[in-house]
């Protein structure tokens, strides 16, 4: 074995080293807030969220794009949630150690990491070739399928929570399995259930690529989910690719304005999350 | 009843003996949670189905050897999937060997050397790397990482290890910036914080009273971290290691931001690539309806599902095994 004075050595060494990791990483999380800030601050004003996307040269904001994302954002909500939630309470009161259980959970953890722009090639395939056309309906739909297992995992976690003595009670009383979980467990996991649909937005919110070939992009103004709908990733995407100065600044303010959304959801559920534990 | 006495897990038993008595409103709930199960259940064989059916064509126009021919021809109608194949492992895996020591390094840090109040704030904030939405590190990439790595990383790399027998291939051609390497820089900063997360998960699992055990007989904390603690989470984090290589293999937005987009074959870090995803989110707004490179991008979809499939499910049956036993 090495002389103690080496194996202290090499102790320091080690630590020093995993600080400096440590350092670094949070550098980078810096460096990228910081690139976001100073870029995307100056494009930053009022036209932004005023004006719908425009020619490079003549002005224009990101307005439609803004409104294209939250409605497919809150349909996707309307469509995926339910039924996260319902899986998710599945897996926690009926599937527990059954193997039906165990195949939905294993499933469910495999769509959590999927590559995001497979859904975007299904939902293409579902949808917008059978119905002829690009649609603001297939990218709610395909941000509902990217919504479903990050609402399902945290609903499955936050119910296993909820003491089985609570369950019991109920059940001792008589009531049926709709009135415990609605009224009981649901009830006492609530803000875990809620953060998990925080977090699920903010997973829904800065996917671009299941986008591309579900809702495309629209550069006018539509409100219609059967049209193609603006969405802030596609613009961002779109702009930032493109040879015109004011369209990449615009890119950048709704990169800043994005990544903002998206570490404040996270932010808010962690602190959530840290209150209940 | 002793089902209740024996704590929690008595709970679904529970659960699944209680007969509804007489009411509608039971069995319709049970009903909906079961088939909300079910539905997510189907929704995976779907998706394969769809990859499948959709990209059918343009395996029986190719055959079996579309998955390694290295021909994407869009003018000629010949494609195959070997340059995409190839660049989307390679780039995967320069991602999680730049992840790996980086993950332990955080995660030694994180369980063993952080001071208590500043674990939670910094844990927190590498995790936040993983909030930040891909195109936005495909911007960052494009804008600010792509430029250094041409001005400052890959000249000085060309010019010493270029020269160099065997491993000089890898660092070949002119300093364009964005490439394979770049792609798997910018990719490593994004799975870290998952590779992390679970590492560090894994660590602190590890009774105490091993570690303390060690300690004893006098081991260091790094000792105790590499001789102790890693063995015993061994399992679990090898699967954390293959989450980060599944999350790797799909990434698209920043990739496409970073890597080129070439569809040739290079052994070289500094070589324009392209992965599968990044091939699809590229070439797709060109491919017309019922074309057969559309049928060719489905085909290279469903490859890459079946890709991450393997890779993700080895992952989950590693980090289960470890945390059931």
């Amino acid at each position: 074995m090495a002389s103690l004075a080496r194996r202290r050595a090499t102790d320091y060494a080690v630590k020093a080293i995993s600080v400096g990791f440590a350092a670094l990483s949070l550098v980078l999380l810096a460096w990228i807030l910081w690139t976001l800030v100073a870029r995307g601050l100056p494009a930053l004003g009022p036209h932004v969220f005023t004006q719908i996307t425009a020619p490079p040269g003549a002005g224009g904001g990101l307005l439609n794009a803004i409104v294209g994302s939250l409605i497919q954002i809150i349909v996707a909500l309307i469509i995926g949630t339910p039924i996260g939630l319902m899986c998710g309470t599945f897996l926690a009161e009926n599937g527990r150690n059954t193997q039906i259980g165990n195949a939905v959970r294993f499933v469910n953890d495999v769509l959590l990491s999927a590559p995001s722009i497979l859904i975007g090639l299904f939902v293409y395939q579902l949808l917008v070739v059978p119905f002829g056309g690009f649609s603001g309906w297939a990218g709610a739909i395909a941000l509902a399928i990217i919504i479903i297992p990050v609402v399902v995992r945290t609903t499955e976690d936050m119910l296993n929570l909820v003491p089985i003595g609570l369950r019991e009670a109920a059940f001792a009383l008589g009531a049926p399995q709709w009135k415990v979980v609605t009224f009981i467990t649901w009830r006492a996991a609530r803000a875990g259930i809620v953060t998990g649909i925080l977090l699920a937005i903010a997973r829904a919110a800065g996917e671009t690529a299941p986008l591309l070939f579900t809702s495309l992009g629209n550069n006018g103004w539509s409100l219609s989910l059967d049209a193609p709908m603006a969405s802030l990733p596609i613009a961002i995407y779109q702009y930032a690719a493109s040879p015109f100065e004011d369209w990449v600044a615009l890119a950048w303010a709704g990169a800043l304005i994005i990544t903002v959304g998206v570490l404040t959801l996270n932010i808010l559920s962690r602190l959530v999350l840290a209150k209940m534990k | 009843m002793d089902a209740t006495l024996s704590g929690r897990q008595a709970g679904p038993d529970l659960i699944a003996a209680h007969k509804p008595t007489g009411r509608v409103s039971d069995p319709v709930f049970v009903g909906i949670l079961w088939a909300s199960g079910i539905l997510v259940l189907l929704l995976l064989g779907l998706i394969i189905a769809m990859l499948f059916e959709g990209g059918l064509p343009a395996l029986r126009e190719f055959g079996i050897s579309f998955v390694w021919s290295t021909t994407w021809n869009p003018v000629t109608e010949v494609f195959g999937a070997g340059v995409m194949v190839f660049g989307t492992l390679f780039s995967a895996v320069i991602a999680v060997i730049i992840a790996l020591p980086l993950s332990f390094g955080i995660a030694f840090f994180l369980t063993e050397i952080a001071p208590g109040p500043l674990r939670r704030p910094i844990g927190v904030a590498i995790q936040l790397l993983a909030a930040i939405p891909s195109i936005i590190y495909g911007m960052w990439g494009f804008f600010i990482v792509v430029p250094l790595m041409a001005a400052y990383v890959q000249p000085p790399l060309i010019d010493w290890l270029g020269p160099l027998p065997v491993i000089g291939a890898l660092f070949q051609g002119p300093p364009l910036g964005a490439g394979m390497l770049t792609a798997g820089l910018i990719m490593a900063i994004m799975i870290l914080p998952f590779i992390t997360a679970m590492f560090v998960e894994v660590l602190e699992s590890v009774p105490p009273m091993i570690k303390e055990s060690a300690y004893g007989v006098g081991a260091t904390t790094y000792e105790v971290y590499r001789n102790v603690s890693v063995p015993y989470g061994r399992t679990a984090m090898v699967g954390a290691v293959m989450l980060g290589l599944g999350r790797a293999l799909g990434e698209t937005m920043a990739v496409t931001f970073v890597i080129g987009n070439a569809t040739r074959m290079s052994a070289s870090l500094f070589a324009p690539g392209a992965t599968i995803a990044s091939t699809i989110a590229n070439e797709f707004p060109e491919a017309s309806t019922g074309s057969l490179k559309l049928q060719a991008l489905l085909e290279l979809g469903f490859i890459l599902f079946v890709i991450s499939f393997i890779v993700l499910a080895l992952s989950r049956l590693l980090v289960r095994s470890r945390l059931k036993g």
